[in-house]
């Protein structure tokens, strides 16, 4: 017979242990019951907040909702355990159902910590803890403009950045001298402090309550020093206390101060009982984080499931964290108050809102912790030297003033045990015995061999300096070659095919490289002979990316989606409706992009001529959507129409868009043109944006909306139009000429040296001599465009590679499309297996 | 070439002028999808399943073709994954592998090997 394990709680720690006990094979061996005070299956707490915006609890569940039975496991909602018997060895649930258990497994987590301050039980005091907390705050919310939240640590301040973003007047108050006071100190707090109040949170420190304001309802707080904060809505984050009621009950010892006792096994002082997550007391600690809860499930259910085998201990968590707190880089590790003696070194700029503090041994030569505010690139770098405890270089101090340089990293100096990728656990020596082997030479490859960097990412920078520190140790010059085919960068290759004239990838590779060439060097040779040459790019079909190989973005199913160019995003009546007729003809679901434009999905390859065909006969041509191309330049309607709009912003889209339509850069490039200060178009989101004066235009460089969103930077103010095109011209083709493959402007921003100034220099002042050429090569791009599309609607050689079949004129028969809000879209793929970790 | 225990039934496709140099076209031999790619620059012909293994969608005809460390492979145009046109192992570091035909060329026709035809429509 089976044995019973009960699980108290459903929170994020019981259902991870839940998991585990699955995962290792334990329901083949317990009948497991676990039991939920909630209404609702286990969710994600730690995202919580994103509930404020997207009111789903579907994105938070952690498993799907047949998990559970699927997985063989009983769960019981709504039906939290009122009393535990350990003589006869059963639980009693709220609905009065007797659970008999042979192991059981507290993880009743935590409750909001809520002080005792008079009024505190006030209507319009809500703690913040659960989804129905949430929905009650969200419900209160609307008839109040002023809210406070109580405690200024992680969740507090997250909670001010929801009042926030649910537009009211956000308050934090809080007990501490300083914000997050088990994590920063004074000088880390007032850094974040000035940042988070420069985005319009309001701070109170050193505040204790006295009492709450106001008759039935919340109206404010009155402090011990005699101010008053008057807000309509209180919520409390003020810390947690661990749900431990029912094993005190029970005769299952609980510390001094709460919390369930357990040893380094998870055992609580009855035999076949134990605590896990927020609720467990190791060694004098509560940890209120989930990594550490799930650490406990991790190794509770191993010990559970292998009996004879050697158990595994818990040995304590550590209590790094790193985060984004309303868009500011927060992270602190190890002794990071510096409890213990130690020797400081600590960084402050306040003018950028940095703050950078490394605790060390007080002989200088360990790292025992650390805070960073502001910046916290160095965080995974700064924790690897913490966790395997690496005797530090000689000047510290690098390793959080400016840039440390690669020469002088710590990383020669970590034991070879040292764990770099924690997600797939994988250490250093791994990563070096990879290299040496000689299985890969490159970041790309030693993720292929070694799985390090594929899970969060977090270890990629490290990743790096190990591999160019192995690289260079082993006499090897460290360049950004291409690939394995080419031992030249983008920028070398550029200049290659320049001087020699060489027009074809075969020709470049066989007089500069080796082998047969792969799907990075080929599409990189064919974007450089494109930016040089600009001749119709299906002549090179083979090489270039599936894309550009078809003229259209292949998406799911295989079909491909069609955007015509719509310059500035000005259209006719007659235009749009030709438009929304050829959709009606191939049975397109039609979407207007995030460009102005509109995007036709859905075309099956072998109609993607027929369509160009019918939009080419009506004025149009290819909005090049598909290509590392310039693409769509957005506008407002700018002084035509707006009653602000200073200059005609429409009609300089337009001039930008046809002027440089089509041509080929390292990546995609996009623009804006706005027509006042007011920004509209959200130029400075584009690589190259512009916005109107009062006396002409400003050029700014550099943005995008991509992965890592960045403004735009000024490089010149009040131009006329033509110096303004001409200064683009300049940018755009320094640009083609110097970046590396797939590198947007503003990383090319970034890592050119001298930064903004330096461009300026070459741009405006012509550092370099060479604004001449770069004018000329960008005239001759300009002067020979051809439409892409037309150029196979003209060829009916060109069009036969639309076929899906070489030997039939059938069409795809697996392609299949479900209808979703009056359009059709595709099926969606099918769903891998729920991998638990 | 991939190697089988029985002699395959070669089917006849089309004629070499037919296909891209160094690029890939789908047939459609026996109700089931095959990518051919004529890698001239190697001057070899392989050929696999046309389906990509982890979206199922029907489009590996389309990818990229390019060798490491000298094995000839193809990129999927989905997400890049590359697979090896030898054995079709997954050479990006995936499970996922997909299925290889052989090719026999004869006066100018491109053939496909079939263990047994008409079972697999």
């Amino acid at each position: 017979m089976k044995r019973k394990l009960v699980i108290l709680g459903n929170g994020m720690v019981g259902h991870r242990f839940a998991e585990k006990i699955a995962e290792y094979g334990g329901t083949e061996k317990f009948e497991v019951t676990i039991l939920g005070e909630e209404p609702r299956r286990a969710y994600d707490r730690v995202h919580l907040s994103e509930y404020f915006t997207n009111r789903s609890a579907d994105s938070l569940y952690l498993s799907p909702s047949d998990w559970y039975r699927t997985n063989g496991i009983r769960l019981l909602l709504s039906e939290p355990a009122i009393s535990v018997d350990t003589v006869s060895r059963k639980v009693i649930t709220s609905a009065g159902t007797e659970l008999p258990f042979d192991e059981l497994v507290l993880a009743t987590g935590s409750s909001a910590f809520v002080p005792n301050f008079e009024g505190v039980d006030k209507q319009g005091v809500f703690v913040y803890r659960t989804i129905e907390d949430l929905e009650k705050i969200m419900s209160y919310a609307k008839q109040v403009s002023k809210v406070a939240v109580l405690g200024g640590g992680l969740l507090g301040l997250e909670a001010a950045k929801a009042v926030l973003d649910m537009g009211k007047e956000s308050h934090v108050v809080e007990f501490a001298s300083r914000l997050m006071p088990r994590q920063l100190d004074e000088a880390a707090s007032s850094v974040l402090k000035s940042k988070i109040e420069s985005l319009g949170v309001r701070i109170h420190l050193n505040k204790e309550t006295k009492q709450a304001l106001g008759d039935s309802s919340f109206q404010g707080l009155d402090f011990v020093d005699g101010s008053v904060l008057e807000v309509e809505m209180l919520i409390v984050s003020a810390g947690i206390r661990p749900r431990d009621e029912l094993a005190k009950n029970s005769g299952i010892e609980v510390g001094q101060r709460g919390g369930i006792l357990v040893d380094d096994e998870l055992r609580t002082n009855v035999y076949g009982v134990y605590a896990i997550g927020e609720v467990a007391l190791h060694k004098g600690m509560i940890y209120g984080l989930v990594a550490p809860g799930y650490e406990m499930a991790e190794i509770l259910a191993y010990n559970l499931c292998s009996p004879g085998q050697k158990t595994k201990s818990y040995a304590g968590s550590d209590l790094s964290t790193k985060l984004k707190l309303i868009g500011v880089d927060v992270a602190s590790f190890g002794d990071a108050l510096g409890q213990t003696e130690h020797l400081p070194i600590a960084y402050t700029n306040p003018r950028t809102g940095v703050y950078k503090k490394l605790v060390l041994s007080a002989d200088g030569k360990k790292l025992k912790g650390g805070i960073l505010v502001g910046d916290a690139d160095a965080y995974s770098n700064l924790l690897t030297l913490y966790l395997n405890n690496v005797e530090l270089p000689d000047e510290p101090e690098s390793l959080i003033v400016g840039t440390p340089s690669e020469e002088g990293s710590a990383f020669g100096s970590l034991p070879d045990d040292a764990k770099i990728c924690s997600c797939n656990n994988v250490s250093k020596g791994d990563l070096l015995g990879a290299i040496r082997s000689g299985a890969c030479s490159d970041l790309k490859g030693l993720k292929e061999c070694t799985k390090s960097g594929t899970g969060c990412g977090g270890c990629i920078p490290q990743m790096n300096s190990i591999l160019k520190e192995e690289l260079r140790a082993q006499g090897k010059v460290v360049t950004e070659h291409v690939c394995e085919h080419f031992k030249y960068s983008r920028q070398e290759l550029f200049q290659i095919a320049k001087v020699k004239g060489i027009r074809s990838f075969e020709e470049m590779i066989r007089t500069h490289g080796m082998g047969n060439g792969c799907e990075v060097c080929k599409p990189a040779v064919a974007s450089i002979i494109a930016s040089i040459y600009n001749e119709p790019i299906q002549k090179y079909r083979e090489i270039q990316d599936t894309n550009d190989k078809y003229l259209a973005n292949i998406q799911r199913g295989g079909t491909y989606s069609v955007v015509p160019r719509i310059p500035g995003g000005e259209i006719t009546p007659d235009k749009l409706i030709v438009i929304g007729q050829i959709a009606k003809k191939y049975d397109l679901y039609c979407k207007i992009t995030g460009g102005q434009r509109i995007d036709l999905l859905g075309a099956k390859m072998e109609q993607l001529p027929d369509i160009w065909k019918d939009l080419v006969e009506e004025g149009f041509e290819s909005g090049h959507a598909y290509g590392k191309a310039m693409r769509t330049v957005k506008s407002c309607v700018g002084s035509t129409w707006c009653r602000y709009g200073v200059q005609d912003s429409t009609a300089f889209a337009i001039r930008i868009e046809e002027r440089y339509r089509g041509i080929r850069a390292p990546h995609k490039l996009k623009s804006a043109v706005s027509g006042c200060i007011r920004e509209c178009a959200e130029a400075r989101g584009k690589d190259f944006g512009i916005i109107a004066t009062e006396k002409g235009w400003n050029l700014y460089v550099g943005g995008n909306g991509g992965v890592n969103p960045k403004h735009a930077i000024l490089l010149a103010a009040d131009l006329d139009e033509e110096t303004c095109v001409k200064y683009i011209d300049r940018f755009m083709m320094f640009y083609i000429r110097t970046a590396d493959k797939l590198v947007r402007t503003s990383a090319w921003l970034e890592q050119l040296e001298g930064g903004i100034e330096y461009l300026k220099d070459v741009i405006i002042n012509d550092r370099l001599g060479i604004n001449k050429s770069l004018e000329e090569e960008m005239n001759n791009l300009v002067g020979t465009y051809v439409c892409e599309w037309k150029d196979v609607v003209d060829d009916p050689e060109k069009q036969k590679k639309y076929k899906h079949f070489i030997n039939s004129e059938d069409s795809d028969p697996t392609v299949r499309f479900i209808e979703e809000r009056g359009q059709k879209r595709p099926v969606d793929w099918p769903k891998k297996e729920l991998v638990s970790n | 070439m991939n190697t089988t225990a029985k002699e395959p039934v070669w089917i006849p496709v089309s004629t070499v002028s037919e296909f891209p140099e160094d690029g890939g076209v789908c047939a459609k031999v026996y109700g089931e999808q095959i990518a051919i790619f004529h890698f001239s620059s190697r001057n070899e012909w392989f050929a696999c399943e046309n389906k990509c293994p982890h979206t199922g969608d029907m489009v590996l005809s389309r990818g990229m073709i390019g060798d490491s460390q000298g094995e000839p492979k193809v990129a999927c145009p989905m997400h890049k994954k590359s697979f090896s046109l030898k054995t079709g192992a997954c050479m990006s570091g995936e499970e996922y592998s997909i299925k290889t035909y052989p090719v026999h060329i004869e006066d100018g026709t491109v053939y496909i090997g079939i263990e047994s035809p008409g079972t697999q429509g």
